[in-house]
């Protein structure tokens, strides 16, 4: 991902947010890309979620550092409905069972 | 270009004839690109019958076309496992036609609303949506082609012949972040 502008980054605090749990079988996966701006991930996550802004900041954050983040996750007609979105958006999303 | 403002639900800002032209440019190709695969699928009797469209299940050739459509799982691994090359080639087939329609209403957005010839430029916030993801999918075709990185410098040497491209995309990168900041202010 890439930033416009030098923008000060919210520092994230870790947490056990990404909930795996048996009636989640399938995961929305968000991959780092160099073109994505961060802020307009942020925006997306926002916005297709209803995530928080601290929330969806996290989880750009993790796609920008770690290379990748779960989004979502549930059944797996939720999660295909997840993916669809975010390519619409224009992000890098894929789905996968829960390990 | 100035910084788009937004005024409640009105967002606005003023355009000059040449960047109109060069954006206009830039989401017709990529309409036209966008367009030209959905003449590549095959119209079958049976969709038809039941309205039940069905794309095609391997990713488009073109590298461009490939990002502004992709696989449901990843695929670019060593040795994808047929499960997920199964599953990609029924869920690309399932939702391709439908991305392509989204892809192709937010170009035609942009084009309906940024004056030809420059001048002023108002959107509702839903309008304001489909620019950013119409900006977004200039940016990536253009960012594929001239094979953007995460730390590509503001300007290439003078004789690298994605020099003028890059300077198109950074400012693309501007609008589009003035327009998330923008949308993002009440």
């Amino acid at each position: 991902m890439t930033a416009a502008v030098d923008m000060e980054q919210t520092q994230a605090t870790p947490s056990g947010s990404e909930v795996v749990a048996e009636d989640r079988p399938w995961q929305t996966v968000v991959w780092n890309d160099p073109v994505n701006l961060m802020s307009y991930v942020t925006y997306v996550f926002q916005k297709l979620f209803g995530y928080s802004r601290d929330q969806a900041t996290k989880l750009m954050l993790d796609v920008h550092h770690e290379g990748k983040a779960i989004v979502s996750s549930g059944s797996k007609d939720k999660v295909e409905a997840d993916v669809a979105k975010l390519h619409a958006a224009g992000l890098w999303a894929t789905m996968e069972h829960t390990s | 270009m100035k910084p788009w403002k937004r005024k409640g639900d009105l967002v606005h800002a003023d355009i000059d004839r040449q960047e109109a032209a060069v954006l206009r440019g830039l989401v017709s190709q990529i309409d036209d690109m966008l367009r030209a695969r959905i003449e590549e699928t095959p119209q079958d009797e049976l969709a038809e019958l039941t309205g039940i469209r069905t794309g095609p299940s391997t990713s488009p050739d073109d590298p461009i076309l490939s990002r502004l459509l992709p696989d449901f799982h990843r695929l670019d691994d060593d040795n994808p496992s047929k499960a997920d090359l199964d599953s990609a080639a029924v869920l690309r087939s399932l939702h391709e036609p439908t991305l392509l329609d989204l892809k192709t209403g937010v170009a035609a957005v942009v084009l309906e609303t940024c004056p030809m010839y420059g001048g002023g430029i108002r959107l509702s916030l839903e309008q304001a949506d489909a620019w950013l993801s119409a900006l977004n999918d200039v940016r990536l075709a253009l960012g594929t082609a001239i094979e953007v990185t995460e730390d590509m410098p503001d300007e290439l040497p003078d004789d690298d012949p994605r020099s003028p491209h890059l300077s198109v995309y950074h400012w693309l990168t501007w609008v589009q972040e003035s327009l998330v900041q923008a949308l993002s202010t009440p």
